[in-house]
Parts: C-alpha cells; structure tokens; sequence
C-alpha cells in the first residue's frame, strides 16, 4: 500500500511513529475545551470541599504572609519599599509571585501527575497545564480585590493615594505574560522529567531561591547600585513584578528591559511546546 | 465489501525493560549523537522477542513486531492471546496513549476506548460532577452530556446518590457510574479492554449486552479478552497474539480452536519428569507424575464445549507398599470458589487396601453439561486413606476454559441470551404439562 493511496483516501486520524516537532494540534484542543473548563472547575471546587472556610483561605495565606513580610523586612531588616506602602508593597508582590509559581510548579507535575488518567484515555495532554494555569488565575482574580480592597481601606484610614488610571490596562498583558512564561517554563520542566525526575526535585526549592532574586521582597532601586545585580537584572521576572508595581501605583522601575522579558517568555513557550509535543506521543513508556 | 475504517501499516512497539538510571542516560544521549549525524538509531537493530518465560539477552524487547491488520466498517474483532502477548499494547497504540515505534495507523471516524472505566473520576465531587468531567474525557463536549445526563443516570441507577461525592460510593455504585457515562459515548469505533470482566456477573452482562448493542448499529469494535466466551459470542473476526506477532488472523472460529492449541502443556497438561523436583510425600513414598485434562477422544485440550464431557487424568507413583491412597480433586472457578470435590476412595481402589509400588493412572470423568461458561482450575491432591495428614498437593495444577457456542442443545435451549450467573449448568429434565383446559381463573 503506497503512501499516495493512503492520503487520498480521508483518513480522520493518522498514527504515526515519528512526529514533527511544530506538529501542534490546535484544532484537537479547542474541541476540548469544555474539558479544560471542567478541569478548573474540579480543581477549585475539590481544593475547598470538607473545609469551613472554603476559598476564604485564599484571603489568609496572603495576609498572613504579608504581615511577616513587613515585619522581617521593613520593621527589622528596613529595606525601602520605592515610595509605596509597605502593606501594599508586599502583598502586590506576593501576589503576583504566588500567581507564577503556582503556575510553574502546577504545570511541571503535568505528566508526573496525571500519569494515571494519560494512561489510560487520549486527550490532548496540553489541555491539563492549560486549565492548571487558568485555575490559578482565579486565585490570583482573588487575591487580588484584597489588594484593591486593602488599597481602599488604606485611603479612607490614612489618606494613602490611589493611582488608578490607564496604567492599570498594563496589568492585563503583564499577567498574560506571567502565564506564558509559567507554562513555558513548566511544560519544559514536565517533559523534562518524565524520564529523569532530577528536575522535579529542582523546582521546589529552585522557585524558592528564585523568590529572592526576584523584586518582592524589595523593590529594584534598592539594588541598583549593588555589584550583584546583574543577576537580578538577567532573570526576566525582574521587569515584569516592576512593571507589575509601576502599573498598579506609579512607583518602579519600567525600562525597556520588559521587552527582554516578554522575548524570554515567548522563547521558553515555544520551545516548551516543542518538548511537550515531542514528550506527549510516548511518555507512558518512560514516566 | 464495506469500507475500511481502520488499517494498521507495521505497526512495533519497543520496550526497554530494567530501571530508568543513569545507564538509560547514556543510550539516550548516544541515541540523539547517532540522530544529530542522522543515522538510524542503534537500538532498535536489537531486541527480543517478547516472550516473557524466556530469558532474554537484550535489555529492548519488542513487545509488538510488524502488525498489519485492517478493520471493516461493523465488524466486531476479538483480539485473543496469552498474558504479554502484546494484547495491551496493541490497545495503547490504537487508542493513542503510547506511540508506535515503527509504522503507521489510519483510522476514520471518531475512536473511543474503554481501557478503563472512571478514569479521572475525583472522589470529592459528586456523581454529578464526575458524569460531566469523565464525559469529558472521554471526548464529549458539554451539551453532549447534558443532553444525556437523564439517560446516564437512569442507565447507572443510582439517581438518589447523585449528588453525593463519590468517595461515598461502594465501589458497585462507582462502577455502574463510571459504565453508565462509557456506555453513552457515540463512537464510530470503539475499542474495549478486558477490564470490564471486572465487576459482577450482572454487570459484565449489562457491558456485554451494550456492546452487542454498539455493535448491532453498525458500529466497529474491537474487543480484546481473556473470555473466550464472550469472544465466540461477540466477535465476527479474531486476531490471535502471540510473543508480540500475529499468529493467526481468521474466523472467531479458528482463533480459538489455535488459542487453545497453544503452549497446551502450560494449561492443560502438567508433568513431573523430574524426580527430585515432582511433588511428593515428606517421606517420598508417594510422587505426583502427571495431570492433564482430556475430551472423549483422549486428547489434551484446553477448551470445552458445556456440552462435552471432561476428563482430568492423573498420575502418579507409588514407592513403597505402605499406604492405602486417596486422590482427591478440588475444581474451582475464576474466583477460587469451590466447585466441588471429587474423591477417587469409591472407586476401584479398595478402601484400606495398601496400593503395591508403582505408577498410577487415576481419571475422573465430568459428564457433559455439568459446567457453566468459564475458566475452571483444578487442585491436585492425594492423602491418605483414611485422612491422617500425609499429603501432597498442588493448587491451580492445570486449568481449561469452558464455552458455549450457543447452539441449541443441552441446557440452553433456545434462549439465546448469555447465560445466567450459576456455578454449575445442570441439563436436567423437564415435563411441562396443561393441567386445565379453561381460560378462568
């Protein structure tokens, strides 16, 4: 049988052994979209059941951080915060930290984790670090009104300016970045593991470490004169939690350096979804 | 000739067994040295075959080697062969989750398969939940579901539970849920694991009478079982496995005819050539020999019709003229229930008679139709006469299957549904009778 007659013939499915890298069936994925849609659904819904406070425990674990965060760091250690209130400061940065290692750290257990589903039934595998990064940014919605939250009752107790304006239209494709670049680097980390798994024990404490070289815990300008910054400025984190903060309260450190960032991620995604693609095929063998 | 929906083009599949460790790092590394200056991979010019009794020389076996197959459109084929004969991996393949090594496959219209029932059911969510989720799975979209929720849930019966999280469930509830979104997907092909014997008896009649269904509306299965039964009953064409290629590819038939013919000695035959290794009495007066099951004719065979009867022969040698012997014969279902036990002390053999050094020869015939459909193992054991401890035994020493083919003598009938659960399948006689010619009551 000829490879001529077997194109003709309309087949609706093709298995092949070798596939291409750009191989990417975008057409496959969104017909299971209702799946990724479940997939958060079930995510959120089942991290709350049999717990009292149910999604209020998205409120604590920032407060509580941010409450220790001020006084590790502007009560003992008196690191400037740019200008801005150190409550908000903080819990911003936080904020938007917990949005990307939650993404990161969620994406990269993708085959790991969910070896026992893809064991057994075909669905496109990328369908599962999607919904992991799009249920994240339903943590993130709420987190983020306590900030707003936190901004208003600042104002009205303190007088703290709000800085709302267009500026805060930067923070829609701030995130969107923030996403791409969790789900870049964490596709890569999953493939990457589902032969080794070194790499799995990497990012634990890796998004740890990498926390502190990230702007949250101090802003930029702290560092800018310091001999170790050129590894601050090399992570693209760096301009993104400034731009992030630049956006929100007029305050940081927005350069030209974001595009560095955003090139960053799109590479890291690309090359992710080229390792995902090739590692989906066959990693039931090897995981 | 109707068209073909599936065709699968040299299809292998190489493993590589042991651990994933630092020597797998190597071969990976020298394997993507060999792809950069764009040769062939090294490793797969070895490999085994895939017989998992033989001890291999290579850590790569092939666990499927050049398949080529095609599928009509409504044809139903059964894919029989021994554990690890590439059976599973063939289903891995078709249904996507793991990638051929070599060759091609062409499907038209959608595939499901049912490898598994309930995958990525979440034990928090209710019944509910789960239909949704799981539907999705499986390739539904949303509105499909909903469309169907009613029916899944009458089919599941279990509509007061259905907003109870699953973890709640008796696994019974579980299964007949998670059969219940499985059995309403609209496959143009639809693959099925031997996973659904699973479950109880009124529960694989309910998945064997859907996919009776499935495949009445034209559909295309492919179903791989252990059940010869429920293969002879279902399929119209059979692939039989063997060491990861295709022994055969013919009529259900015939497949099972070579089935059965297959490594005979490893089912229905056993032997103990060996002196120092044969079962025996601690003080080695006794040695088992030999046990095989027989049709009338005489012959080895590992498949009965219910309407044939059994014979299990055994043998065995006596060393010293110094006990009166008692065989005893345990048979036991699939699920090692007790069929029943047959002793050899009211047969020739006289009760309390020292039996004189020698070899023995013991058969116990089963009379036709006595049996139900399935695979029935037998338990080997001789003691003392009367029973004062001494004894040898050996469990599950050989096993056949038996079958139905349906036609319309013996016990069945003409009731051409599958048979009832019962451990036995008596044909005993009936007289039924008018007693009153009036239609009063």
């Amino acid at each position: 049988m000829n490879e001529q007659e077997n194109n003709n013939n309309n087949w609706d499915l093709v298995i092949r052994s070798k596939s291409s890298f750009f191989d990417i069936n975008l057409v496959d994925l969104w017909k299971y979209r209702d799946l990724i849609l479940l997939f958060v659904r079930r995510d959120f819904v089942a991290n709350y059941k049999q717990t009292i406070l149910g999604p209020l425990w998205h409120f604590i674990t920032p407060i509580f951080t941010t409450v220790m965060y001020v006084l590790v760091f502007t009560k003992i250690a008196k690191i400037p915060t740019d200008g801005i209130n150190p409550i908000l400061f903080y819990m911003s940065g936080t904020t938007l930290w917990n949005y990307f290692s939650s993404c990161l750290s969620g994406t990269s257990s993708t085959f790991t984790g969910n070896a026992g589903i893809f064991g057994k039934v075909y669905f496109p595998r990328l369908v599962t670090p999607i919904s992991t990064i799009i249920s994240n940014l339903m943590k993130f919605a709420i987190q983020f009104f306590l900030v707003l939250a936190v901004m208003v009752w600042l104002f009205l107790k303190k007088g703290e300016p709000i800085y709302f304006g267009w500026n805060w239209l930067l923070i829609i494709p701030l995130l969107i970045v923030m996403a791409v670049l969790g789900l870049g680097l964490g596709i890569i980390i999953s493939s990457l593991t589902t032969k080794y798994r070194d790499f799995g024990v990497l990012v634990g404490f890796g998004t740890q470490l990498l926390m502190y070289a990230t702007p949250v815990v101090y802003p930029l300008s702290f560092i800018a004169d310091k001999s170790f910054k050129w590894l601050i400025v090399i992570n693209p984190l760096t301009y993104l939690m400034e731009a992030f903060r630049f956006a929100l309260f007029h305050h940081g450190t927005m350069s030209i350096y974001l595009f560095y960032s955003i090139g960053f991620t799109f590479v890291a995604f690309f090359i992710g979804l080229m390792m995902f693609n090739k590692v989906e095929k066959s990693f039931m063998d090897t995981v | 000739m109707s068209e073909v929906v599936i065709k699968v083009e040299n299809i292998s599949k190489q493993y590589r067994l042991g651990l994933v460790g630092t020597g797998t790092f190597y071969h990976d590394l020298n394997r993507w040295w060999h792809s950069v200056r764009g040769n062939e991979d090294p490793y797969l010019q070895i490999g085994d075959t895939n017989d998992r009794l033989a001890k291999g020389e290579s850590d790569y076996i092939w666990s499927l080697k050049d398949i080529n197959f095609e599928v009509k459109r409504g044809e139903v084929l059964g894919i029989i062969g021994k554990n690890g004969a590439g059976k599973s991996t063939l289903l891995k393949i078709l249904s996507r989750v793991t990638q051929p090594t070599t060759g091609t496959i062409y499907a038209k219209g959608r595939i499901s398969s049912l490898l598994e029932v309930g995958t990525g059911f979440h034990p928090e969510l209710s019944g509910r939940e789960n239909i949704f989720l799981n539907g999705a799975i499986l390739g539904m979209t949303k509105t499909e579901i909903k469309s169907k929720f009613d029916e899944i849930v009458d089919f599941s019966g279990i509509g007061r539970y259905i907003d109870t999280p699953v973890k709640r469930y008796s696994s019974g509830m579980y299964v007949r849920l998670a059969f219940a979104v499985a059995a309403h997907l609209e496959p143009e092909i639809l693959i099925v694991d031997e996973v659904l014997a699973v479950g109880d008896a009124e529960f694989q009649k309910k998945c064997l009478g859907k996919m009776k269904d499935v495949s009445g509306e034209g559909k295309t299965v492919l179903f791989v079982s252990h059940n010869l039964g429920a293969v002879k009953n279902l399929c119209t064409r059979g692939i039989l496995l063997n060491n990861g290629k295709i022994a055969l590819d013919s009529s259900v038939e015939n497949i099972i005819d070579a089935y059965s013919g297959l490594d005979v000695e490893n089912f229905a035959e056993r032997t103990w050539n060996n002196s120092e290794e044969a079962p025996a009495f601690p003080d080695k007066v006794v040695r088992l020999q030999s046990i095989r099951v027989l049709n009338q004719d005489g012959l080895v065979k590992t498949v009965f019709d219910v309407k044939e009867p059994i014979s299990v022969q055994v043998g065995y040698w006596v060393m010293e003229e110094k006990y009166s012997l008692d065989v005893h014969l345990y048979f036991r279902d699939n699920v090692g229930q007790t069929i029943f036990v047959a002793m050899s002390n009211r047969g020739s053999v006289q009760k309390g008679m020292k039996q004189p050094v020698g070899l023995y020869s013991a058969t116990c015939t089963i009379p036709a139709n006595f049996f139900n459909e399935g695979i029935i193992w037998v338990e080997y054991l001789i003691c003392l006469n009367p029973h004062i401890g001494l004894n040898v035994c050996v469990d599950n020493a050989v096993c056949f299957d038996v079958i139905d083919d349906k036609n319309s003598n013996g016990a069945r009938g003409n009731w051409n549904l599958p048979w009832p659960p019962a451990v036995v399948r008596p044909n005993l006689s009936w007289d039924v009778k008018q007693i009153e010619r009036s239609n009063t009551v």
